[in-house]
């Protein structure tokens, strides 16, 4: 049992640490900061998700202690995460940074300056 | 279906007092025993049974748990490729959810499915922007991804 408890355990802590070196490494070899979003956005939030579900299955299978403030951040990062990445292509797509020069079809560039124009913005 | 929800609870406080046994065992009997009643008298509910929309929501968090994965599977192939193959574009969406929960349940979601960001809704938020990082073969199984998030939020929202 302690041996079952300890594989799901460290398998779990290795899958959210592949992931996050994974989102370090798509920072760095992403061109541009909207497909660096994708990276960070997703593998960030899995990696440390599944982490805090290895320190809640350890303390709750080896040291008997169930502990459900980690299951809440659990849920308060699945909520965040996404909306953060959001947030932040957002802005920055209507500060006017670029998109990649390998970008294919821009629907929202129409867009963006119409409502620039409507509410008088640069 | 909050009615139905408390009308639940009170059969089961009900059955707790019939048998004078306060215990949680006691209440969940209580609780089957009033969903074996609620389920026979669905008819006279104006709206659809409570379970539906829990079983609903059921569905849509695997669906959810399922396309996270799948999602970081395609991330982490995608960055340890030797050669970055990228085809990103900003594509329009049109959705046809109106409430505002639902729309940023679906954003979230989609953001959270494999190569897709929403980066911008629209002021009459009947359309997303979303972002993609592969143009070339997912525009239609995105839409198709899409398509069942929308239909399972559908369901989760129908009265």
């Amino acid at each position: 049992m302690t041996i079952l408890a300890n594989v799901l355990v460290v398998f779990l802590i290795l899958c959210g640490l592949l992931f996050l070196v994974v989102a370090a490494i798509g920072l760095i070899r992403l061109p541009d900061l909207y497909t660096r979003a994708h990276a960070a956005s997703k593998s960030s939030t899995l990696g440390v998700m599944c982490i805090l579900l290895g320190v809640f299955f350890h303390f709750w299978l080896n040291e008997n202690h169930f502990n459900p403030t980690i299951l809440l951040g659990i849920l308060f990062l699945f909520i965040t995460g996404p909306v953060g990445a959001h947030i932040m292509s957002r802005s920055s797509y209507i500060a006017g940074v670029k998109p990649w020069a390998g970008t294919g079809r821009d629907d929202l560039k129409p867009e963006i300056e119409r409502m620039k124009k409507e509410q008088n913005l640069k | 279906m909050s009615f139905q929800i408390l009308l639940n609870l009170f059969l089961a406080f009900l059955w707790m007092f019939l048998s004078s046994n306060y215990s949680v065992s006691r209440f969940i009997i209580g609780y089957l025993l009033g969903l074996v009643v609620i389920v026979a008298l669905r008819k006279f509910f104006k709206s659809r049974l409570y379970i539906d929309r829990v079983w609903a929501v059921i569905k849509l968090s695997v669906l959810f748990i399922k396309e996270l994965i799948l999602a970081n599977v395609s991330v982490l192939t995608l960055v340890l490729k030797p050669k970055l193959e990228l085809q990103p574009a900003f594509f329009k969406y049109e959705t046809k959810l109106t409430e505002e929960w639902e729309i940023t349940l679906l954003s979230s979601l989609i953001t959270l499915t494999p190569g897709t960001v929403v980066v911008h809704v629209s002021d009459d938020s009947k359309s997303l922007f979303i972002h993609v990082i592969d143009s070339n073969d997912i525009d239609e199984t995105i839409d198709s991804i899409k398509n069942s998030f929308e239909k399972a939020i559908l369901e989760v929202s129908r009265s």
